[in-house]
Order: C-alpha cells, then sequence, then structure tokens
C-alpha cells in the first residue's frame, strides 16, 4: 500500500475544502459520492516500526471537514444501530462539516465519554461503518464514511483546546456503586452510574488505571497519555479511583455490599489466564503469552530500556502464534522492541484471520512477515532450556466448521523447521478466576466466565458482570456496549430502593 | 501507597520490614503472599510472602533478601518511607487441618513463609517437627520463633558453623524412616532444596508440600509468566498457588524458567552500580 505522506494528504484538504465550503449546504447525493475518502495521515513505516509513538497521526481540520461532508445524513440511521453504545452518528459528523467541533463533541459525550479510547482501537469497519450507506454504494466497506477517525479528530480537538467539558451529573443520591476493574466496561459503567448521581467506586488490582486499555494496547496504537485524559473526566464528574485493590482478595465480593454499604456491583475483570498451543516446548524460556509480553512491554513500559526495572526478553527472530489484533500488537512490540525477524504464523489463511485490516496491513508495512496456512508443531530448545526453533507444519483449508470459516487442515509430513528464539502465544485467554474462587455464589459457565441475564446481571442480587469475564475474549466496544447496558439495569435498580424508601418513609 | 513503620536487619542479606496495610493484614492467611512495586512508573512487580500479621496494628510484615535491583532498594528504604505499590494477599491460602505429625523444613529465607504456616498447623493441633537450614549460621532466620512452636527442633548448616553440619535432607530422610513415618512434609525454600527434599520423601511416599516463588508480573491470573508444570498440567503459582505437591512439580523445568532474565538484569544491575559509584563519586 502506498501512502501519501501527512504533508500531502494536508495540502491537497486544504485545496479541496475551499471548492465544497461554499457550497456545502447545497451538496446532493450525488457529489457527496464524489468527495473522495480521506486517508489517514500516518508515520512512516519504517521510521515507526523503530519507536513508540503514535502509527495513526490524525486527520487535519480540512482533512476531517471534507470527509464529514461525505456523510449522506441518512434518515435511517443504520451506522447507529450498529454501534454498541448508539452515538448519534449523523448529528456529530453534521456538525463537523460545518466547522462547529464543540457541538459535535457534545453530541458524542451523551453516548460516550470515550471518544478518543474509541475513535482509535473500535472495530469500526465490522460495526457502524460496515453499514454505512456510502461504502454500500461504493461496494467497499473500506470506502464508508470514516466515522472511527472523525470521533478521533473530535476528542482530540477537544483535548487539544485543553477545555475537556465535564458531563453534567444530577444531584447526589446517596447509593453507592462498587466497579470491579477499570477496562472499558468498568469506565462506562463509572460513568453512566455517576451522571445519575451515584457515588461511584472503581477497584483496579493494577498500580495504574485502563486495563486493557493500558497493559494490552501498545502506546503506538492507543498512547497512555489519552488514557490518562479520558480517565480524567471521569475523575473531574466525582468518579472514586482505588488501585492495588484485588476484590476477591484484598475484600471479598459480597463484603463489599455487606460491610462497605455498596448498593450494587459491577463485575468488569477482564480476560483471564492465557491458553497455550499443548505442544511440545512451551516451557521454555523465551515462550511467553501475548499478555505477559505485553503487560512487560506496555504497562511495566520494559521498552524503556534505560529506565525501567522490568526486564523483557531479548530476541532477534520471533514467532507470534495467532491471528487476532493481540498477535499482530505482539508482532509489531516484538519489531520495535529490536527483533530483526518478525513472523506470525497462522494457520488458516488471511481472510480467515479476525484481526482488523488496518492493523494487518500496519503490520505488513512494517515488516512483519505472515506465515500463512503454517502452525506451530514443537518448540525445541538448546542445552540450556532456552528456545532454538520452532518445528511447523503446512496446512490446508478444508470444509467449513462450526464458526463458518474452512478448516485447516494438516498437509502430512511438511514439517519444517522456523529458526526462532523467542516464540509469543496470541491464541486468547481463559477465564480470570479470582472472582469465581473467592465468590462460589457467582454462576460461571464450563470456561468460567460469569453467566448474565439480558441486563447483565449475575445470579447474585445487586452484582452485574460484563466485558470480557462475560465474553470471553472481545473487543474493547463490546465491552462497554456490555457496560452501558449493565449501567442502566443498576440505574434502574438504585432508582426503585429510592422510590422505595420515599414511600416507606412517607 | 504503604508506610514502612518497622526495619530490621535479620542477618547481611535479610531484612524484615513491617508496612501499615490494614486491608490486607485483615484479610490475610498462611501462605498468601503480596506483590509490591518501589516506583509506581518504572519499578517491577516483586512477589514477597507475608510472613506475618497484625490485625490489631494493620500491618504485615515482610522478610527479604537482597538478591536483585528492587530488594536492594527496598533494603535501603526507612521507618516512615513509603512503598508506592503494595497489593494483596495473593494466591491460596495454606490448607490447614489437623494432619497428624508434620515436618516443616525450612531453607534460607524460605523460613518466612513457613512460620505462618508452621503457627497455624500448631495451633490446629498438629505434631510439628521443624528442620531448618542454612549456608552458614549467620544465614539462619527466625530461630527463637520456630523453636517456640516446634514438638521437635532440627538446625542444620552447609558448613556446620551452627546446628548440624548437614543438608536439611538429611535429617528429614531419618525422620521418614521412622515408624509411624510423618503424615505430611511442608518445605520452602531455595528451588533446589525443594526439589530434593521432594525427592528424599518420594520413596517413602509422604505428601510433600511445596511453595514456589515465580517470575510474576500482575499475579492476579492474566499475564502466564508465573506458570508451572505439575503433572502433566499447566499450572499458575498466582492463582492456583502458590502450593503445590512437590512429587509432581517440574523443578528443572522452573530453575530455568526462573534465569530467564539472568544475563539481562546482571547487565542492568552493574550499569546501575556503576552509575550509583559515580553518584557518589559526584557527591564528594
Amino acid at each position: 500500500m502506498s501512502h501519501l505522506s501527512p504533508e500531502q494528504l494536508s495540502d491537497e484538504a486544504k485545496k479541496l475544502i475551499v471548492e465544497y465550503i461554499e457550497k456545502i449546504d447545497q451538496l446532493k447525493t450525488k457529489d457527496r459520492m464524489k468527495i473522495p475518502p480521506q486517508e489517514m495521515p500516518q508515520q512512516d513505516p519504517e521510521i515507526r516500526s523503530h519507536n513508540l509513538e503514535e502509527v495513526a497521526l490524525g486527520y487535519t481540520m480540512e482533512q476531517a471537514r471534507i470527509e464529514a461532508m461525505r456523510c449522506l445524513q441518512c434518515v435511517k440511521k443504520n451506522c447507529v444501530e450498529d454501534c454498541p453504545v448508539k452515538i448519534d452518528i449523523p448529528r456529530f459528523i453534521d456538525h463537523i462539516a460545518h466547522g462547529d467541533f464543540q457541538t459535535a463533541s457534545n453530541v458524542i459525550k451523551e453516548a460516550s465519554l470515550l471518544p478518543a479510547i474509541c475513535g482509535r482501537v473500535c472495530p469500526q469497519e465490522t460495526q457502524c461503518q460496515q453499514s454505512c450507506t456510502v461504502g454500500k454504494a461504493l461496494k467497499d466497506v473500506d470506502k464508508s464514511v470514516a466515522i472511527g477517525r472523525l470521533e478521533r479528530f473530535i476528542a482530540d480537538w477537544e483535548r487539544s483546546t485543553g477545555k475537556i467539558s465535564i458531563p453534567e451529573v444530577k444531584p447526589e443520591t446517596g447509593k453507592k456503586v462498587a466497579i470491579v476493574g477499570s477496562g472499558p466496561a468498568g469506565l462506562v459503567v463509572a460513568a453512566d452510574c455517576r451522571r445519575e448521581g451515584h457515588h461511584v467506586t472503581i477497584f483496579e488490582a493494577f498500580h495504574k488505571l485502563g486495563g486493557v486499555l493500558r497493559y494490552g494496547i501498545p502506546e503506538f496504537r492507543l498512547p497512555n497519555d489519552i488514557i490518562d485524559k479520558e480517565i480524567d473526566t471521569l475523575k473531574s464528574m466525582g468518579v472514586e479511583f482505588k488501585t492495588n485493590f484485588v476484590v476477591g482478595r484484598t475484600r471479598k465480593l459480597t463484603d463489599l455490599m455487606d460491610k462497605d454499604g455498596y448498593n450494587a456491583v459491577f463485575v468488569g475483570t477482564g480476560a483471564g489466564l492465557p491458553m497455550f498451543m499443548g505442544i511440545e516446548g512451551e516451557s521454555l524460556v523465551g515462550v511467553f503469552s501475548a499478555n505477559e509480553y505485553l503487560t512487560r512491554a506496555n504497562l511495566m513500559r520494559a521498552f524503556d530500556k534505560g529506565h525501567a526495572d522490568t526486564p523483557i526478553y531479548k530476541s532477534k527472530n520471533v514467532a507470534v502464534l495467532g491471528g487476532g489484533n493481540v498477535a499482530m500488537d505482539s508482532a509489531r512490540m516484538a519489531k520495535r522492541l529490536g527483533a530483526k525477524n518478525v513472523y506470525v504464523v497462522y494457520r488458516r489463511t488471511e481472510v480467515e484471520m479476525p484481526a482488523r485490516k488496518e492493523e494487518v496491513a500496519h503490520a505488513k508495512e512494517e515488516g512483519i512477515e505472515f506465515y500463512f496456512l503454517q502452525n506451530a508443531k514443537r518448540i525445541i530448545g538448546d542445552e540450556k532450556g532456552r528456545v532454538k526453533e520452532m518445528e511447523c507444519l503446512r496446512y490446508e483449508l478444508g470444509e467449513p466448521d462450526s464458526s463458518g470459516r474452512r478448516r485447516p487442515v494438516v498437509i502430512p509430513h511438511s514439517e519444517f523447521i522456523l529458526n526462532v528464539d523467542t516464540v509469543i502465544v496470541a491464541i486468547g485467554n481463559g477465564s480470570n478466576p479470582l472472582i469465581s474462587q473467592t465468590t462460589p455464589q457467582i454462576n460461571v459457565n464450563k470456561w468460567g466466565n460469569i453467566t448474565v441475564d439480558e441486563t447483565q446481571k449475575t445470579s447474585v442480587d445487586r452484582i452485574f458482570a460484563g466485558g470480557d469475564i462475560v465474553l470471553g475474549a472481545a473487543t474493547v466496544i463490546l465491552a462497554m456496549g456490555e457496560g452501558r447496558r449493565a449501567a442502566s439495569a443498576i440505574n434502574k435498580l438504585l432508582a426503585e430502593d429510592i422510590e422505595k424508601e420515599k414511600v416507606s418513609s412517607n | 501507597m504503604s508506610k514502612i513503620i518497622f526495619k530490621k536487619q535479620l542477618s547481611k542479606d535479610v531484612f524484615m520490614m513491617r508496612l501499615d496495610a490494614p486491608l490486607i493484614a485483615e484479610e490475610r492467611s498462611a501462605g498468601q503472599f503480596i506483590i509490591l512495586q518501589i516506583d509506581d512508573d518504572y519499578g517491577e512487580r516483586i512477589p514477597l510472602t507475608i510472613a506475618d500479621a497484625d490485625k490489631k496494628e494493620g500491618s504485615i510484615t515482610i522478610i527479604f533478601q537482597v538478591v536483585g535491583k528492587t530488594t536492594l532498594e527496598l533494603s535501603e528504604k526507612n521507618i516512615g518511607d513509603n512503598i508506592p505499590t503494595l497489593v494483596g494477599p495473593l494466591g491460596k491460602p495454606t490448607h490447614i487441618e489437623k494432619f497428624g505429625t508434620v515436618v516443616c523444613v525450612g531453607g534460607g529465607i524460605g523460613v518466612a513463609p513457613l512460620h505462618p504456616i508452621a503457627q497455624a498447623l500448631k495451633k490446629t493441633g498438629n505434631n510439628i517437627i521443624t528442620i531448618i537450614g542454612a549456608r552458614t549460621k549467620d544465614l539462619i532466620i527466625l530461630e527463637d520463633e520456630m523453636k517456640t512452636i516446634a514438638d521437635e527442633f532440627i538446625i542444620c548448616t552447609d558448613d556446620g558453623s551452627y546446628g548440624r553440619k548437614a543438608l536439611v535432607t538429611v535429617p528429614l530422610k531419618e525422620i521418614c524412616e521412622r515408624d509411624p513415618k510423618p503424615d505430611m512434609v511442608i518445605a520452602i525454600g531455595p528451588p533446589i532444596m525443594m526439589k530434593f527434599c521432594s525427592e528424599t520423601t518420594r520413596p517413602f511416599g509422604v505428601f510433600t508440600q511445596v511453595s514456589l516463588n515465580t517470575i510474576m508480573v500482575d499475579g492476579t491470573g492474566m499475564c502466564g509468566g508465573c506458570r508451572v508444570n505439575v503433572g502433566k498440567e499447566i499450572k499458575f503459582v498466582c492463582v492456583d498457588g502458590p502450593e503445590f505437591d512437590g512429587h509432581k512439580v517440574d523443578f528443572d523445568n522452573m530453575m530455568s524458567r526462573l534465569n530467564s532474565y539472568k544475563d539481562i538484569e546482571r547487565e542492568q544491575h552493574s550499569c546501575f552500580l556503576e552509575q550509583e559509584i559515580k553518584n557518589k563519586e559526584a557527591l564528594q
């Protein structure tokens, strides 16, 4: 893929905007369809594969307005339907087209307090942008209105003004909500419950906030500073944060209600123990779960070699097993940490890969090599128990399996050796066992994920759950969608409590 | 954030500290550990066993040996200083019941985690035989504390500078040969010691519980860095442990994994020391 430089993109947009701005209110559908989609400016791949800076640089003001003019302002808003948190997309985009960025921001904040994050990490191509009329008419989802990039533009614009508007909080109700985990699900519950005037405390096991947003998603996709700023909005609303607090261990989940007076609890503890392949050699030194590798690099800042106390393995040749976003993050991080060759080994083809297309494209631009239709058979160690090489097998695609994807079938006697010193296993997570271990009355399914009803309520009264602890491994925005549902159930429950108290005191 | 309220040097490299941590003190049980970090931005997370707790004072006691950068910096902190990150209690508590005769074997710094377990077992009516060992006399810790709860007490040193000149496996074998043999052995210490204690008891079929201290990052069941092979299964020390059946643990693999970062750390450690020396020279 060839890219124009950020300067070129900006110059072209400056020319275009002059042409369109005059006739902005006379634009017909066919005019709008002719406006060229705006490419995201990004760091040069050769340079960025050696730094931790953000890859995508964000639209310029002109680019954003031109892109926004591509929106047809459909009456039936399919994009909103497909947004898990139901942002009024055409409305905020129209304000961008007209250059009223503050109002655009206010529209987004009616539904989401985390636009800088969602604009960066949501898989828009399978949600809002998938159902975009423009993309459908042009028969290419990549040509849909770039809703995510526009959302990001607005969030970044507001942050750059230094005046982030704080959503209104209703008068204090005296009710208390405890949230376990400061990841995407928990943050949404916090925002929604706090807006209703409830006292909200988020308990976080780590020393830093954000959950997977911080320990999982690398700096070059989602800078820590952005997470801090979005969380600052919640702090300004009066949400209380307690770090280094492992609910279940530091305090029992039920004690939060029985002893500490919380009226409802939301469990958003996120992904759990990493899965491994179950092949020979996975215990060798140099084999990591993606969780561990990324946590060392991101949360513990091991990339900052002069400062960080947490070490990260020195690698020359790295194999990443898996084909999801986490595999892409691990591969790209390994490259940035100095690996010469990074291979993504995936047993199906590129079409079946669950990772976002954009992430795969970025990885390829950065020199990550993809080995499709191959998989690890065993990892071989040297005399010191360190990874020396990996034996792989080749596959071909057979009949579709239960997931609808064509099943990879091993080609007999196709073994070959890949010369690697590090193997990162990124094939998913099990569930986190801490809550179920310490709160046996909460029902979980056979994989250990908490079971909930349609309002996200668990088997225990007043305890709700959402995000990866319910879904297994999913996305940031799906977790947020669950958080939104849970918060509305919690708000309803607490409103009923308040109503009952009024009745009984009268 | 947690304040250091008491500090004492137990031997050349071993320190004891009492930390202000009321919630952890209230919830902890024998066998559990904490994770601490001495710098919120760049520090590493290290697991340390809770040696004791005082609910009334709201404090926990840790005992640690200086083995790397974090433990060195921790040892240089004083009463009144704060530790920015302290989280716990982590891991499953030790299962305590009346087993009968329990041999408690502690090696070096391993006596620290062993003490609360032995104490709880004693309280439950078990007959406690204690063996503590160290390379040399100076490295013996908690001798009096262990002695007061032991029905039979043995000290060994590798160099014979105190107690019996023997490895702890020697008296352990003698005890297993007795009739009746002990009902259970709990061995806590360096991995190599736990490995050989397990090998010593294996032919006698005496259940041997070990407490593992592996590399950890989060300590809450997320990263998988602490995994060990137990029997044919992968187990995670932070949420499945830290205690396991010593006869099933693959100690050799665990020891090689513990050395994963030795080269890097040696490099960084020497850089760190050079810098310290430079700093001191600059001050003079």
